[in-house]
């Protein structure tokens, strides 16, 4: 049930790190809403499927525009309303199975066209809506109820991923850590061209891993995360690239090419340039 | 001897030899002269190489079908040859290339094409090399074509004119010695009205763009591509934009995305693009967004026959995805229609805000044929209910269409592919599930439109073909009716919603015969599960009906069916 609407039935477990992502978003977006002087109205989420999709359905405030489409689909539907309507603040919410399972070859198209949306990956290393199914981001070995004697592939990195393909702006966050998370995707949503804000996002009940996460000093446990360095230059793919492959977790904004045009800019220029034919015209080049 | 009416050069060969430009620059010649025009192709999905044949019918008055036999066979080489002899009608004629002597005897002689041509002057004339040939044979005055090549080229230069006019005496004087003449045709008369050549596909774009598009994204595949190459290169201005995706996937999901953004927006695809597209249309059709999506027939599941055409998408087309759905259809027979279809498709999704299926074929596709140069002020654009009002609404409230909410603008709601409830939050109580289906289905109700043809509709015995067949099918009714065939005529792209009348008309007959290019017999399956009589002639050959045929097997099913009628 959510606040506004008692009718809607969908719960996240207690604990789910998707409640801070949710929080976090709701920061960002109201941020950028008064930064811009822009109604909510212009804002758009566009949401997968699985338990972060239902974000867009939880969202408290003011209310912006939602689409709730179909599994592995968020950046089709994003590329389609971003590009028809390049006046709207485009953002994608989705989670590691529908991001970069079944929407894995959604991902290097949009990074080549640089297309100018914002996405938010809740990663629970997890499927929880179907039960605890294994992941692209599950790690090798693990016991899941599809790899009942441990998953015999191994464990994608997304950050590495996304940089090898050329996505224009990464962030890595942390879902316990709202503020610094809806400042993270604020910087992606101002960011020119297309950002992925990936986040750690513990699911409670098939994968809990906050305690790595987090560390604990007295069991002995060292936290596989670690703050962005302050020195970091994001704007060099070579120290983003060493930051990813340094054993741990980087949350911050890991890299960021400001350089490259945008989708958007670019048809806008060709939009500008090119003298289009008025359908009688063209129908003129029938005739004889 | 009567003139002819009408007649038919096929052109066979390899891929890359011209064999496509000819029967164009035939079809072309013709009609600027006067006559009407209807081009055929069918070749391999390679780029160069492959037995490759198009043809092209000239006659008096409009062309309906690419005809029963081939008069002239202009074969350039032995495969050619061998493989289109049985298609030429009595008295036919052969023209093979001098490069081989084919076996077999008969009305046949060998021109080498190439070796005239440079005698002409310029070896580019081959093509005029054949039609002065074709000229002769059908007893075509050569005046056409001196006055066609005046006007085609002589802004490039006299040298050219000249080259040109000496290769159709060349073709002219080598034909008249073989005396194989097969009859003098009609003269021309020419139209008053002015007139367009066009393909199928082309033909759907120019109605698209009339009703309004803003938005194309499609990703390339035979016989659809030549739609995506059109948009890319004319669909561009403030606001408009066509683009190539990187899957079907992609295309179905991202003109979901611009229409909810509030475009009119469209892709093109075939069979498997179609296949793939399946559960993006279903999401179109859940969360209520208009989008168009055309799918150009070829054969077959899977990869099938990527450049032969036949009618096997229908049932696809009308329940592309999962779950309870029903999908507008509409399907243009002819050339003209295709124009019509493109506008309509438009104005259908923006009228019920869903998805719209256009069907086409790939023998629509290609076929090229002069047609009335379309008034575009009938194919004017029809506005969406876009809701103006303050933000709290409950966009899908209610058992009908309601007006739409376009982000930028009040009223924000969650577009949704699960079940939900009217402000689109997802929901899995039952008496929201009938009010949405029950609503999803009641905007249909919105396309039903009277429009159809008929003829002697007192028949109790009725053909309606649909799609590409019609052409062939109302040549066949003609000549059965000329015969004293009592039949009644029916015809409509509206494929569903069918015009309500006629859907009266049709549950009154005892039979209606649906001549369809597919195994199954998908549209008569379909008209029998809204209570019509209806009994398909199926043909699965990748190949248009030939009217001959279906004079033969209509009579067939009439016999059939007034013998029972006796007997009981």
């Amino acid at each position: 049930m959510s606040a506004k609407n008692p009718e809607y039935d969908f719960k996240w477990c207690p604990g789910c790190g998707d409640f801070g992502v949710r929080r976090a978003l709701e920061f960002a977006m109201q941020d950028y809403s008064a930064y811009h002087e822009q109604p909510m109205a212009n804002t758009v989420v566009i949401a997968g499927i699985g338990c972060s999709g239902n974000l867009v359905h939880l969202l408290e405030g003011e209310q912006p525009y939602g689409f709730h489409g179909i599994h592995g689909r968020t950046l089709p539907i994003a590329f389609g309303a971003k590009m028809a309507r390049p006046d709207l603040n485009v953002l994608v919410v989705a989670g590691d199975g529908d991001f970069l399972s079944i929407g894995m070859e959604h991902i290097a198209p949009q990074a080549a066209r640089n297309l100018d949306v914002c996405c938010v990956i809740m990663d629970n290393g997890v499927y929880g809506l179907t039960k605890g199914q294994s992941s692209p981001t599950t790690d090798l070995g693990v016991i899941t109820s599809s790899t009942p004697y441990g998953k015999m592939e191994g464990d994608l990195n997304p950050l590495d991923y996304y940089l090898s393909i050329g996505v224009s702006f990464i962030a890595s966050g942390y879902s316990s850590k709202p503020k610094d998370l809806g400042k993270l995707i604020q910087a992606g949503m101002e960011h020119k061209g297309f950002s992925i804000v990936h986040v750690m996002s513990p699911c409670t009940t098939y994968n809990d891993n906050y305690e790595q996460l987090k560390g604990n000093a007295k069991k002995g446990v060292e936290s596989i995360i670690f703050d962005v360095p302050k020195g970091h230059n994001a704007s060099d793919r070579e120290a983003a690239h060493k930051l990813i492959n340094s054993g741990k977790i980087p949350i911050g904004v890991v890299y960021q090419n400001e350089a490259r045009l945008t989708l958007d800019k670019r048809l806008g220029d060709l939009q500008g340039r090119v003298k289009p034919k008025s359908v009688q015209e063209q129908l003129g080049v029938f005739e004889f | 001897m009567a003139k002819r009416q009408d007649f038919v050069v096929r052109f066979a060969g390899e891929g890359g030899q011209g064999v496509v430009t000819a029967a164009e620059a035939l079809a072309r010649i013709a009609a600027d002269v006067g006559y009407h025009a209807f081009t055929f192709s069918t070749f391999p999905s390679q780029i160069l190489g492959g037995p490759t044949w198009t043809q092209a019918r000239i006659a008096i008055t409009p062309v309906l079908s690419p005809g029963d036999s081939v008069d002239v066979l202009v074969a350039l080489n032995e495969e050619a040859y061998e493989t289109h002899k049985d298609d030429l009608g009595e008295n036919g004629v052969v023209i093979y290339d001098s490069s081989y002597t084919p076996k077999g005897a008969g009305r046949m002689f060998g021109m080498p094409f190439d070796d005239l041509a440079k005698l002409a002057g310029d070896i580019r004339t081959a093509n005029m090399v054949m039609m002065g040939a074709l000229a002769n044979l059908v007893g075509m005055p050569v005046k056409f074509l001196q006055d066609f090549i005046v006007n085609r080229y002589l802004s490039r230069g006299q040298a050219i004119v000249d080259a040109n006019m000496k290769a159709i005496a060349a073709g002219s004087e080598r034909a008249s010695l073989t005396h194989f003449q097969i009859g003098e045709m009609e003269p021309p008369i020419k139209p008053t009205y002015k007139q367009v050549m066009i393909k199928g596909n082309d033909a759907i774009c120019i109605g698209a763009l009339a009703a309004g598009l803003d938005v194309y994204i499609g990703y390339p595949i035979s016989p659809a591509t030549t739609i995506l190459v059109y948009m890319e290169r004319n669909l561009i201005g403030p606001g408009k934009f066509a683009y190539q995706s990187s899957s079907e996937i992609e295309s179905i999901a991202s003109i979901v995305g611009a229409g909810f953004a509030g475009k009119k927006a469209m892709t093109a695809t075939a069979g498997p693009g179609f296949s793939l597209m399946g559960e993006g249309i279903g999401l179109a059709w859940m969360a209520e967004i208009p989008c168009v999506v055309i799918d150009v027939q070829r054969g077959g599941p899977a990869t099938g026959l990527p450049t032969k055409t036949e009618q096997s998408d229908l049932s696809t087309a009308l329940t592309p995805a999962h779950g309870d759905q029903l999908m507008p259809v509409i399907a243009p027979g002819t050339v003209e229609e295709c124009i019509a279809a493109g506008a309509l498709a438009l104005n259908w999704a923006e009228r019920y805000q869903g998805p719209v299926v256009l069907l086409s074929e790939h023998s629509l596709s290609e076929r090229a044929q002069n047609i009335p140069k379309p008034d575009l002020a009938k194919f004017a654009p029809e506005g969406r209910n876009v809701y103006t009002g303050a933000n709290g609404y409950e966009r899908y409230d209610g058992y009908e269409l309601s007006p739409m909410p376009i982000p930028g603008k009040p009223g924000a709601y969650v577009a949704n592919g699960s079940e939900h409830d009217a402000i689109g939050d997802t929901t899995h109580l039952a008496a929201r599930h009938i009010q949405m289906t029950t609503r999803r289905f009641s905007k249909l109700k919105l396309l039903e439109e009277n429009v159809y043809e008929r003829e002697n509709a007192r028949s109790p015995i009725a053909v309606m073909p649909w799609g590409g067949s019609k052409g062939p099918a109302q040549e066949a009714y003609q000549r059965l009716s000329a015969q004293g065939a009592d039949l009644a005529w029916y015809y409509t792209m509206r494929i569903n919603p069918l015009p309500p009348k006629l859907l009266e008309e049709l549950r009154r007959k005892e039979l209606v015969i649906v001549p369809e290019l597919n195994y199954l017999g998908q549209f008569s399956s379909f008209l029998r599960s809204q209570g019509v009589k209806a009994q398909s002639i199926t043909q699965y050959t990748g190949l248009p009906f030939r009217p001959k045929d279906l004079v033969h097997r209509i009579s067939e099913v009439v016999g059939a069916t007034s013998r029972k009628a006796v007997t009981a």
